[in-house]
Order: C-alpha cells, then sequence, then structure tokens
C-alpha cells in the first residue's frame, strides 16, 4: 500500500500490513480536504480486500476535516462490503464524535431536480404559453376597466385629483423627454429627405419630397417614434418604480392606510402621459419637418421658402390631425403596460427586471399594432 | 502553530471611513482560536462592517488585519487565497446562487478549488446538507423555494463547503422563529464541537449570545469597548451594556440560562 509521504509533506498515508487475513490498517497525518483527493485513490485500493476481519488505527492522525473522517467512514464501508469486520482503534474523542456524527447522515441526494422528457416540456410550455396569454388579456382589459372606473370616480370627486404627482410625471415622462423626442425626429426627417430625394430626382419630382417628409412624419412616424421613446423611457420607468414599491410592500401599506393604488400611483402616470404625448409628438412633427426641410435644401437645394409654400399645399390639417389623434390613446396603452406590469411583480429584485423589459416590450407590440388598427380604420372612412 | 500563537484573528489600529463619516477608529481587536466569539452593539455601530472588512469586503483606511497568522494587507493574491479557503462566511439572507440548487451552491467552492472526483464532491456536498439539519429532499432545491431558516442553512453548507477554520456569521438568527433559532444556536454549538471551529458572530439576540458564546465583544464608539464572557459584562459599567444586558430582555435572556 501507500509509502508513508509524511516526511515529504504534510499529507495523509495510509499503511497496511496483512496477517493470516487480518489486516492492521494505519492512517495518519493530514486527513483533510487538501489531502482528500489522493487518498480517495488510496482507500479505493482496499475494494480488492478478501480477508476476515480488519483494524484501522486511526493514532497518528493529526487533523480529520469532514471530508477525511467521509474517507474513514468509505474505508470502513469499503472493507465492510468485501465481506470484513473492522474495527477503529485509537479514535481521539473528537474524532469519534465527528465520525459517528458523519456515519447518521445521508450521502446521496439529487444534485439537480430530475431532468423530464424534452417533447413533453415543448408541449407543456406550449400549452403553457398560450394559457398565460389568455389570462393576461383577460387581466389586462380588467386593469384597463379598472383605471376606467378610476378615472370615473375622479370626475365624481375632483378633490381627489392630484396634481402635484400628474405635474411631476409631466415633467419626469414629457419635458425631460423632449431633448431625445426632437433629435431622433430630426434625423428621422433627414433620412425620409435624403433617401426620398434620390428616389425622387430619377424622375424630376425632387420637389415631391416635400410631401413625402410631411405625409410620412406627420401622419405616422412623428407620433410613432414618440411612442417607442416614452415608451422605452418612460413605460419602464413606470414598471420599475412600481415594481420596487411593490417588493417593499408599499403598495401593501397604502391599501391599508386606505390609499387606492389605482387612484395614487396609476392615474396621475396615465393622465400625465395623455397629456404630455401629444405635445411631444406635436413638438416630433416639427422637428421632423425642419430635418427634411435642411436635408432638402442640402441635397435638392429647396430654399426654405419653398419648401413651405409646397408644405401648404402637401398639407391639410387633417394629415396633422390623424398623427396626433393616436397620441392619447398611445399614451394610455404605455402607461397602463408600464403599471399594470409594475403591480405584477411579486418577490424579488430580479422580477422587477423581468416585467420592466415585458413592459416595454408589450407597449411597443400594443401601440403597433393599434397604429395599424387606425391606419385601416382611416382608410376606411377616407381621411 | 504559528507566531500568531492561538489567536485566529487580530486586529490592530483598524479605521474604516465611507466619504466623511467615520464608522471604525482605532479599533483593537483579538479573536481566539477555537473560541466563539459573539459581538453585539447598537445598530448602526458599524457590527456587520467590521465583519465585512476583515473579510475584505470593505477597504479600510488604517490598520492591520492578520487572520490564521496571515497579515491581509501584506499578502500576495495567492496566500490570500489560501486564507480565503480556510473561512467561511454566512451572510444574513443566505446570499445563495439562485440559479444553482442548494447541493449545486454548495459544489461551488469545492469545484473551484479542489480537484476532487465528481463522486467525493456530490457525497461532501450531500454530508454538508446533513450537517446542517436539511432534509435530503431539500437538495435539489432552487433558492427561491425555500424558506428564510432553510435559505440559512443551505448558506451556512456553503459556508461549511471547504471545511473552514474560522466561521464568519452575520445575524445567523435574524429572521429566525424563536424555535428555528434555538435549533440554529444547538446547530453552530454542536459544529463548533465536532469541526473546531473558530466562530465569529455578529448577533442581536441575547438567547444565541448567552447559548453558545464563549466571549461576547461590545462595539461601541467606533470602537470594541468591552470584550469578555457573560459574567464579567454583566458586571461592567458602561451604561448601554448595563442597559442591554440588565434590561428587561437581558434579564429574561439569562434567567432562562
Amino acid at each position: 500500500m501507500s509509502e508513508s509521504a509524511a516526511a515529504r509533506r504534510p499529507e495523509g498515508w495510509l499503511q497496511a500490513r496483512e496477517e493470516g487475513g487480518a489486516l492492521a490498517i494505519a492512517a495518519g497525518g493530514q486527513w483533510n480536504l487538501r489531502t482528500a483527493q489522493r487518498m480517495e485513490r488510496d482507500v479505493a485500493r482496499f475494494a480488492s480486500f478478501k480477508g476476515k476481519s480488519a483494524t484501522i488505527d486511526l493514532g497518528a492522525v493529526e487533523t480529520l476535516d469532514t471530508a477525511g473522517a467521509w474517507l474513514v467512514h468509505r474505508l470502513t464501508d469499503t472493507l465492510k462490503a468485501a465481506g470484513a469486520s473492522v474495527q477503529l482503534i485509537n479514535v481521539g474523542e473528537a474524532q469519534h464524535a465527528l465520525l459517528e456524527r458523519l456515519s447518521q447522515l445521508n450521502a446521496h441526494v439529487e444534485i439537480e431536480p430530475p431532468r423530464r422528457n424534452v417533447f413533453l416540456l415543448i408541449f407543456e410550455r406550449v400549452g403553457e404559453g398560450a394559457h398565460e396569454i389568455w389570462i393576461e388579456v383577460i387581466e389586462a382589459l380588467s386593469f384597463l376597466g379598472l383605471a376606467m372606473i378610476s378615472l370615473a370616480k375622479l370626475l365624481i370627486h375632483p378633490r381627489q385629483f392630484r396634481a402635484r404627482a400628474v405635474v411631476y410625471h409631466m415633467e419626469q415622462a414629457g419635458l425631460n423627454a423632449i431633448p431625445i423626442v426632437a433629435l431622433i425626429a430630426f434625423l428621422i426627417g433627414v433620412v425620409l429627405a435624403y433617401q426620398g430625394s434620390m428616389q425622387l430626382t430619377r424622375f424630376g419630382a425632387e420637389v415631391f419630397v416635400v410631401d413625402l417628409v410631411a405625409v410620412s412624419v406627420l401622419r405616422e412616424l412623428g407620433i410613432l417614434l414618440t411612442a417607442i421613446i416614452v415608451a422605452g423611457r418612460s413605460g419602464s420607468a413606470f414598471t420599475a418604480q412600481i415594481g420596487s414599491m411593490k417588493i417593499n410592500e408599499e403598495i401593501d401599506a397604502m391599501r391599508t392606510i386606505g390609499l387606492d393604488p389605482m387612484q395614487v400611483l396609476v392615474v396621475p402616470r396615465m393622465l400625465a402621459l395623455m397629456i404630455t404625448l401629444p405635445l411631444l409628438g406635436f413638438i416630433a412633427d416639427i422637428m421632423g419637418l425642419l430635418g427634411g426641410a435642411v436635408m432638402a435644401n442640402i441635397e435638392l437645394g429647396v430654399s426654405p421658402g419653398v419648401f413651405v409654400e409646397r408644405l401648404g399645399d402637401a398639407f391639410s390639417p387633417w394629415s396633422f390631425g390623424v398623427g396626433l389623434i393616436k397620441a392619447p390613446v398611445f399614451a394610455g396603452i404605455i402607461a397602463l403596460t408600464g403599471c399594470y406590469m409594475g403591480l405584477k411583480v411579486t418577490g424579488s429584485a430580479e422580477s422587477v427586471g423581468r416585467y420592466t423589459t415585458r413592459s416595454v416590450v408589450h407597449a411597443i407590440f400594443a401601440v403597433i399594432v393599434v397604429d395599424a388598427v387606425f391606419s385601416v380604420f382611416f382608410a376606411y372612412i377616407g381621411i | 502553530m504559528d507566531s500568531a500563537g492561538d489567536i485566529a484573528i487580530r486586529v490592530r489600529g483598524l479605521t474604516v471611513r465611507f466619504g466623511r463619516a467615520t464608522i471604525l477608529e482605532n479599533l483593537d481587536l483579538d479573536v481566539r482560536q477555537g473560541e466563539t466569539l459573539g459581538f453585539v452593539g447598537p445598530s448602526g455601530s458599524g457590527k456587520s462592517v467590521l465583519l465585512r472588512t476583515i473579510v475584505g469586503l470593505v477597504p479600510h483606511q488604517v490598520g492591520t488585519i492578520e487572520v490564521l497568522g496571515t497579515e491581509l494587507d501584506s499578502a500576495s493574491t495567492k496566500e490570500r487565497e489560501r486564507i480565503e479557503q480556510r473561512w467561511g462566511i454566512l451572510f444574513q439572507n443566505g446570499a445563495l446562487f439562485s440559479s444553482l440548487t442548494v447541493a449545486q451552491n454548495i459544489e461551488v467552492p469545492l469545484k473551484e478549488h479542489t480537484k476532487l472526483s465528481r463522486g467525493l464532491i456530490d457525497e461532501l456536498s450531500a454530508l454538508k446538507i446533513g450537517l446542517v439539519g436539511l432534509a435530503p429532499e431539500a437538495a435539489d432545491k432552487y433558492p427561491s423555494q425555500l424558506s428564510g431558516g432553510m435559505k440559512k442553512r443551505a448558506g451556512l453548507a456553503r459556508a461549511l463547503a471547504l471545511d473552514p477554520e474560522i466561521l464568519f456569521l452575520d445575524e445567523p438568527t435574524a429572521g429566525l422563529d424563536p424555535i428555528g433559532a434555538a435549533a440554529f444556536d444547538q446547530l453552530i454549538l454542536s459544529l463548533h464541537w465536532n469541526l473546531h471551529l473558530t466562530v465569529f458572530m455578529v448577533t442581536h439576540d441575547l438567547d444565541s449570545l448567552m447559548t453558545i458564546c464563549d466571549r461576547i465583544a461590545v462595539l461601541g464608539k467606533k470602537r470594541v469597548i468591552a470584550i469578555g464572557t457573560v459574567d464579567e459584562l454583566l458586571r461592567h459599567d458602561d451604561p448601554w451594556i448595563r442597559e442591554y444586558f440588565h434590561g428587561p430582555r437581558g434579564r429574561a435572556a439569562s434567567a432562562a440560562e
């Protein structure tokens, strides 16, 4: 068996002498986690032992931690499994207590939850997903209803109106969003004019670039982009704010004090967005036109005067109105999605992150779907 | 042992500042090898900060910290790593990795720092689960499926994974019901006896102080104002200590003893 390595460096060792079927094993040195890798191999060698009895002498063991003690336990088990009677001798009091404690424990547990059949899992997940979507639709609709009721209550009891909160959120979600909204709208105007002029010059219809920019920015892009930016900026912020309040049990505290979270948290955010999103959309429209005018001037030499004149022809008040009419609806979608997801947060901070992501994705999705519905509707009534 | 004699943790002249606020100033502390030292002090006195400073999570401005004979500031990265494997820390809420099961949590340090066979690692993690009194069924559960008390036990099992010589406990019984807390106290006692641990425990729990601590240190005025056995502290004349041990709760706990 293993020769003593104790002389070289602090190690554990096992020595065995066999006398007529009786095995005398002496263990010594360090029996701990650091030496366990080697000791495990040494212990395994005894699996082939064929004798009647064995004694294990722990007298020379200097340190014994749980890993070491477990290997001693394994050695005993290995020998017993080979059909020998085993006796431990020279066991210190503390060592005995540790060995005793370990022998009572269960050494086999499931490390991971059992794996399931992949095909079953796929079916299960699809089913669960479909069910979840259904539940979510119903919940979202009831939340919309609840928000409408809260708004109606506000009409009956106007004194409950939280002007300060509304103004605060108008500043956060509206005023502070102006630079980014303006910049993006301007750049979109530039891009539209540039790409449009490339195509239109081929037909000698350069001047129609004004119509192109005006119609696309005013009817669609201005408000749609604004809604997407606000969903990313403010919808997510609503979810994160309300979600962390939920985790902090602030929402529960509110309810017990007799404050209605719908009235305190949801309605002000919704009103603030419904007021500011049309204004932001208006700014986006103007900036988009400005971007288009700048590019038309640089690329096609359309002077600002000509641009405005042409704009007057292309522009019908309706194309302006068609864009802005959608704004409050988008605002409601974004605010309600943000608040709804925030109120759904449970448990941990991780859940705040998950619902914030969902809030943005769902809000943008819903905005685009509703925008498409609007387009069809406007085409139908012929505006 | 070595030059440190039988001192496991030696702190000298420790000062910790956060910005302008001084949390600990010129603090001295000796933790003897094999003892269970309880740390008490008013809320906000910096007990947890001291614990976190010793294990290196909070930087200190002045002073030296020597653990198991190695001075941590001047130690090389390698020496430091070696010391880090000789201590285990139980954080207040267990601090389990949420994406891993209990058994996998315990296996993290074993896989990282040892070259043991897969089978032995699995067995050792199972042993640790049993050692801290968790049912085998808890092994393949994720932390989110566990109660607060079970999380603490699982955190303790992970702290014990490398068979450390020093165990740091940050409010181990906070948030447990009295029965759970008493069971946890007994668990620490039995581990202390079975594994010869040095235990450094921050706590508010008078019962656990009385039950399992060999000595108690009191933190106040940014340093250790008293350290000694329960009996010694009972005779101490600092007003806060008197209030602490002779107040209604203190009397109840010592009466129970």
